[in-house]
């Protein structure tokens, strides 16, 4: 594929390299050796991967990165609304991602919806012990206390895998006693380098616990397709959902923002896995293409001019009455985002944002700010891996800067030489770079707004990010005295 | 392949709407709360979070200290963000990043390599470290890894390096607070005792305490009698530190060198009796001067207490200005009884701020009806109940140790109340009440400032009052009839 090359004034190869050289010289040798291979300058025309990535993190440097329960249960299984999902181990993990992620749910909690945070609560003895006998009981009780759950998911901690307990036995068991299912998830923290781990973990299980247990009472169409990846964070689930479905597609089921277990369960049957996230579902579009013969297609719903390319991707698969529909869709909603680029355009042109997000958004947002006007002159992933990394290389400037589980020291240096307009990153870095006055969005949690996907999300993405960089609250940082 | 669990595949099901509605009147009524209180395994949104949680709060309240967790990478970015949230401030934590071959292996050589990397990069004055589950459960020895790790020059033989065991399968955040901050005293006092040194100075230590509004107003009233003193663990500058342009990691904290000689205090207050016990019990053996322990002073006769301890420490009169301050107190609580008097409050929390809020309300005339620690212990029960039992308002008021969250939605909706009284974590319950929600616990991830208003002492008090009394005051404009909206209220 061919991509014009985008650069940006001031920004070479040399000077990425210069930057990057800087930041390492504070590291020992060791670390130095170990940090260098996942900071580089982009070659856009290359198309590949410009650093090392999916590594484990080196240790003290301070890394954002979170661990495989996380990604597991923050990312994969929590979202799922109709199950209890249990955080196996003591408290902390489940209260620490108990409701952090803002990956919105339907219904009414505690009775067909379960926002909450369901916990083993480990003590002492149930470290010497083993929590198998605990963890039979609180299955009885999760299921008497919330007989209106489809499932329940078991998410193991770290001190669960270390001390041997089996609770694959255990869910098997009082699956068959409770007639639910029960999903035993070996996540433990400690497993893998990041998240990403947990995303897999989550994956297999689902391939080996759920899909093919359900099937849809209704016969399935040529339009049945399935949403994957896609989290429902500030609600952009709803608004990616119903523009699916103007465009003529019926969405059988979302995986896993605002999920159901059971059409989860029953994607098997569609002719179409839709994804968004590529980096935590990508397993199971490639198990369901291999097994059922379900092609899949990854689509980009940040900014008008991704979503319309992702909207004609997708009609090239389905015959001409999507694809009229399609365009009708496009024509529509053309020019109101047009209206929303105008509105907000001449405050952002030119402006410069550095990203450093989990493992989608640092390549899929570039284009959204680039609708309003701005250029990305840094990108970088807490836990993506190599073939990520090739797809934000086309999507990134030329040499500009991309850094893999970059160091919190390293983002702080790179912010201080580059001195972007804004930054896009989580809640450990927020306070950090706004002390040094930079504005700052949150982009796991679009900052308790959103939704940002979609053209429903655009107009708040739009607003959002303007509010950020032109709050006159910024003018006041510097003292007059 | 799929169907591990053997179970026959069925089709997707809707559940009806009728059934949606009988599930939810159910999970309302007594039946429902009897099958919840009988739970004995699974915890429903428990009010605490692990000790590794509070024992980086402690860390963060010394200068230049970098607080670093010896376990799985995952565990330090929760805690961080969960500071993070609570204060909307940075809150800088190295991990030793411990994967699978830790498990195998053992943690030192993730911890060996982290300290060194943590001290060359960020540079701090102390690293104080803790243990998440990880090497708690295969066993990893600490005081060997660290000693190795001065051997082997990963930080200086003389860096100061505390360390304290905060598994997260025992206590909770205000026991880590404690093990971090014994380790830390431990550490920077060793040999710094002086035969016959006084410093002249009194020792704070406020408890595990996330409102940085009342670390100004301890320091306010210190200044206000005149007393020099050394707050240990104030994390009052860490967490509220000013937007100038600049980041600073480390900026603020008690200073090392102060902390090194509250050894040779002239007398140590430990604010929180529970979550400063192991500290104290330490202290009261090894710091010269006097040595007290007392409750959190939330509502005016804990105030009075704090007071008039301090006097009789320093032998210093209470000055004018706290005793006008506390007429002024006075004054509105007389003038603001009407709007709370009688009426019944659901409280939960830590210990120390549980007994407070209790206190304050009994104080006020209303009823603290449930009250509800997630993480309890007998002595607790018996302190609160002697509370209970010392005013007519506490008659009828139950206690609940060990309970969760979940309980108290049961018991808000079969035995109501008027109001809840805890941290951000209550909302849900509250809602499904339709009662309001007092924000004074933590953490606090829903409201903007509310960790910089002080609770403790007498402003705290008039603070607390004010916010209560005026949203009673809310609620009953926004839901009266015509008739009755009136100016004056």
């Amino acid at each position: 594929m061919s991509h014009a090359i985008k650069t940006i004034e001031g920004i070479t190869k040399e000077s990425t390299q210069e930057m990057i050289d800087k930041s390492l010289e504070v590291y020992s040798e060791k670390a130095k050796k170990k940090r260098a291979p996942h900071l580089a300058p982009n070659d856009q025309a290359s198309g590949s991967a410009c650093v090392k990535s999916n590594r484990k993190t080196v240790p003290g440097v301070m890394s954002a990165r979170g661990c495989a329960y996380a990604g597991a249960k923050g990312v994969v299984w929590g979202p799922i609304r109709d199950m209890v999902h249990v955080s196996h181990g003591p408290v902390g993990c489940g209260w620490y991602s108990w409701g952090t992620r803002r990956n919105l749910m339907s219904g009414t909690t505690g009775v067909d919806s379960f926002a909450m945070q369901f916990t083993s609560d480990f003590q002492e003895k149930d470290i010497v012990y083993g929590g198998d006998k605990k963890l039979k009981t609180l299955l009885q009780e999760a299921k008497e206390l919330f007989p209106l759950a489809k499932g329940i998911s078991v998410l193991s901690e770290c001190p669960v895998g270390l001390i041997g307990d089996d609770i694959n036995s255990v869910a098997k068991t009082s699956s068959k006693e409770l007639d639910i299912p029960i999903i035993p998830c070996n996540c433990e923290g400690f497993r893998g380098v990041s998240q990403s781990l947990g995303h897999h973990i989550s994956n297999d299980t689902i391939r080996d616990y759920i899909i093919e247990t359900r099937e849809f009472p209704e016969p399935i169409g040529p339009y049945d397709i399935a949403l994957i990846g896609e989290y429902n964070i500030g609600g952009d689930a709803w608004s990616t959902k119903p523009l699916l479905e103007e465009c003529g597609l019926n969405v059988k089921s979302v995986w896993t923002g605002d999920g159901e277990m059971e059409k989860i369960a029953a994607t098997h049957q569609v002719k179409l896995n839709v994804i968004h996230c590529y980096r935590s579902m990508n397993y199971m579009c490639k198990v369901m293409e291999e097994k059922y013969g379900i092609p899949w297609i990854e689509l980009n719903f940040f900014g008008p001019t991704k979503i319309k390319e992702s909207l004609r991707k997708l009609a090239e698969l389905f015959d001409d009455s999507i694809k009229e529909k399609v365009e009708a869709v496009i024509a529509k909603y053309d020019p109101i985002m047009q209206a929303v680029i105008e509105e907000y355009k001449p405050r952002l042109e030119g402006k410069k944002v550095m990203l450093y997000v989990g493992g989608l958004r640092p390549r899929h947002t570039i284009n959204a700010y680039e609708d309003l006007g701005m250029s990305c002159v840094g990108s970088g992933y807490e836990f993506a891996h190599g073939d990520d990394y090739d797809r934000t290389s086309v999507e990134m400037p030329e040499a500009t800067v991309v850094y893999d589980d970059v160091s919190e020291y390293e983002f702080e240096q790179f912010a201080d030489t580059l001195k972007p307009d804004l930054i896009g990153s989580g809640i450990k870095e927020k306070y950090l770079f706004q002390k040094m006055g930079i504005p700052f969005r949150q982009m796991h949690s679009w900052d308790y707004s959103g939704p940002y996907h979609g053209y429903l999300g655009f107009p708040t993405f739009a607003k959002d990010v303007d509010m950020a960089i032109n709050s006159p609250t910024w003018s006041l940082v510097k003292a007059p005295f | 392949m799929a169907n591990n669990l053997g179970l026959a595949v069925k089709p997707v099901t809707e559940t009806p709407e009728a059934e949606i509605k009988r599930v939810a009147e159910w999970i309302n009524t007594e039946e429902y709360k009897e099958k919840n209180f009988a739970r004995t395994s699974l915890v429903i949104n428990p009010a605490h979070a692990c000790q590794p949680l509070g024992a980086e709060l402690a860390a963060h309240g010394f200068e230049g200290t970098l607080p670093f967790v010896h376990g799985s990478q995952g565990c330090t970015s929760y805690f961080r963000s969960t500071f993070n949230r609570h204060f909307r401030e940075p809150a800088p934590a190295a991990s030793s990043s411990m994967t699978e071959d830790g498990a195998v292996f053992g943690g030192q050589n993730n911890l060996h390599e982290g300290l060194e990397n943590a001290y060359t990069i960020y540079k701090p004055k102390m690293i104080a470290v803790f243990t998440s589950c990880m090497p708690e459960i295969i066993g990893d020895d600490l005081t060997a890894f660290i000693k190795n790790a001065k051997q082997k020059e990963c930080v200086p033989a003389d860096f100061p390096t505390p360390y304290a065991n905060t598994p997260s399968f025992n206590g909770c955040h205000i026991h880590g607070y404690d093990a971090m901050l014994l380790s830390i005293l431990q550490t920077l006092t060793t040999g710094k005792q002086v035969e016959g040194r006084c410093t002249g100075k009194l020792n704070l230590i406020a408890g595990f305490d996330a409102n940085t509004g009342n670390y100004r107003e301890y320091k306010r009233i210190l200044e206000a009698f005149g007393i020099p003193y050394t707050f240990l663990a104030d994390i009052s500058e860490t967490f509220d530190s000013p937007l100038d342009g600049h980041y600073k990691i480390y900026p603020g904290g008690t200073k090392l060198d102060d902390a090194a000689d509250s050894i040779n205090g002239k007398a140590t207050l430990a604010l929180g009796t529970y979550s400063t016990a192991k500290t104290f019990t330490w202290i009261k053996d090894n710091y010269s001067g006097k040595h007290v322990s007392m409750p959190v002073p939330f509502g005016i006769a804990k105030t009075d207490a704090l007071l008039m301890k301090i006097s009789e420490l320093f032998g210093k009169p209470v000055p004018e200005s706290l005793k006008a301050e506390r007429g002024r107190a006075i004054d509105l609580m007389t003038d603001a009884h009407q709007y709370i008097h009688g009426k019944k409050f659901a409280v939960y929390g830590d210990p120390d701020y549980l007994l407070g809020y209790v206190s304050f309300l009994l104080e006020m005339g209303a009823r603290p009806h449930h009250i509800m620690c997630s993480k309890g212990t007998k002595k607790l029960e018996k302190e609160l109940q002697a509370l209970l039992d010392a005013s007519m308002y506490g008659k009828d008021c139950n206690i609940y140790m060990n309970k969760d969250l979940w309980h108290m939605r049961s018991l808000v909706v079969t035995d109501p109340v008027d109001a809840m009284i805890g941290d951000s974590h209550g909302k849900f319950a509250a809602r499904d009440a339709k009662i309001p929600l007092f924000r004074f616990g933590f953490p606090i991830f829903d409201r903007v400032n509310l960790h910089r208003v002080p609770l403790i002492g007498y402003q705290g008090t008039i603070n607390m009052l004010s916010t209560i009394c005026n949203k009673f005051i809310d609620i009953t404009d926004e839901t009266c009839d015509n008739r009755h909206f009136e100016l004056m209220r």
